[in-house]
């Protein structure tokens, strides 16, 4: 149990995929401005996240290992995202209508999300059985959502603050986003006070 | 003059990263170090060249419903290529490049390219777009481990810098500082580009421009 525990907390905190891992920066730039968008994508890369999990991690041990098809990896992986995700998209838009309005339009979005494809190879690369696999997906997933939701914030405050001409646009949301990944930092440390350096 | 234009766009006008901001992830993970972001680069400028070949020659095959999909095959199998060929040859850049020399598949420059250039015109000219995007990322990515490694740690490839070894910033090789050097090197470009300064990352460049300025649209009608 605490095995899990620590695998989520870092995953959400420690090595937080958008501001320490740099995964999935362009949704992070680019759809962060207003608070509902941020949350939508967020969610379905969590999804997303959490199905290409399930699904890469059975194909990778149980289809290319025993094979010594391990090299297959990236292809393999990159397709399964990609039609899972359009699948995704179907099956939503024809049983749960009211989930494909909120989070349909960001589903194309993912298909080349680097943190979706991180996540499916990290897991396996970390060696981690299934479960850790999910709950590391979650984790993912969620540090991805904070990292969204806090930025969105910070985000709005800016728009109504004084920017040097410069630094309009891209600059500065590239500074906030340094600052809010320097509060990330002080997360560094605590699965090991909390657990013992497990 | 044509040729030459294809080439030269790439590495200054149009560089992919500083001036379209296309390929962030990779740039601001790898940028640690001055032989990190030369082996980074020099990947994914391979990945892009054939990418572009490959593309334009097929480029009457494809059809045009299924195009991202297929591209996306074809930049996966040359990036499975190159991974393969850097772990044999060069096992100690495949250590420290990690888990982003595969996710060169998802880099937005060369899905761009495809999108923007290759599909579009002659192999050749593909072939030097390529070549060309390809020394623009390799040289963004080294100018900013160049002042993420002399000021992060005070080397330069390694090689130990006097004053600066002792009074290094550790904090410009973390990830704030990533984002940081990233954030003023823009800002440095919109200074000195006569062009207006950019309102937000690479949109017309990105082959998810579409999507995204949905969701954008949506978010402003509400």
């Amino acid at each position: 149990m605490t095995n899990f525990i620590i695998i989520l907390l870092s995953a959400v905190f420690i090595n937080n995929y958008v501001l320490s891992k740099f995964l999935g920066i362009c949704p992070f730039l680019g759809v962060s401005k207003k608070l509902d968008s941020a949350a939508g994508m967020s969610l379905a890369v969590i999804f997303v996240m959490l199905m290409a999990t399930a699904v890469t991690f059975p194909i990778q041990k149980y289809l290319l290992d025993p094979n010594g098809l391990g090299y297959l990896q990236t292809i393999v992986f990159i397709l399964v995202i990609a039609s899972l995700v359009q699948l995704v998209e179907i099956v939503l838009k024809k049983y749960i209508p009211s989930l494909h309005n909120s989070l349909g339009v960001y589903l194309p979005l993912i298909t080349t999300n680097c943190a979706v494809l991180g996540v499916t190879i990290l897991n396996i690369d970390a060696g981690y059985n299934f479960a850790e696999s999910m709950v590391n997906a979650l984790g993912s997933g969620l540090g991805f959502f904070l990292a969204m939701v806090m930025f969105s914030g910070v985000r709005s405050t800016m728009e109504t603050s004084d920017i040097p001409e410069n630094f309009k646009g891209l600059p500065i949301t590239l500074i906030a986003a340094s600052i809010t990944s320097l509060s990330f930092m002080g997360f560094g440390g605590i699965i090991e006070n909390l657990f013992g350096g497990a | 003059m044509n040729k030459l234009h294809d080439l030269t766009k790439g590495i200054i006008k149009e560089n992919p990263v500083l001036v379209l901001v296309l390929g962030t992830c990779p740039t601001l993970a790898t940028s640690t170090s001055v032989i990190n972001a030369l082996g980074m680069g020099a990947a994914a400028t391979v990945v892009l060249i054939f990418s572009n070949i490959l593309i334009s020659a097929l480029r009457k095959v494809i059809p045009d419903k299924v195009r991202i999909p297929c591209y996306i095959v074809l930049i996966a199998g040359l990036v499975t290529v190159v991974q393969m060929l850097v772990k044999a040859f060069a096992p100690a850049l495949d250590e420290s490049l990690g888990i982003y020399l595969p996710l060169i598949v998802v880099n937005c420059i060369i899905l761009g390219r495809a999108e923007m250039f290759a599909s579009k015109n002659k192999v050749i000219a593909s072939a030097l777009d390529g070549l060309g995007m390809g020394i623009g990322f390799t040289l963004a990515l080294f100018l900013m481990a160049t002042i993420r490694e002399i000021f992060g740690s005070g080397t330069f490839a390694g090689i130990p810098l006097p004053v600066l070894a002792d009074n290094h910033i550790s904090i410009l090789t973390m990830a704030p500082g990533g984002f940081f050097v990233f954030g003023l090197l823009i800002a440095a470009v919109n200074k000195f580009s006569k062009h207006k300064p950019k309102k937000q990352g690479g949109c017309e460049g990105c082959p998810q421009a579409e999507a995204c300025n949905k969701i954008k649209e949506e978010a402003a009608q509400k």
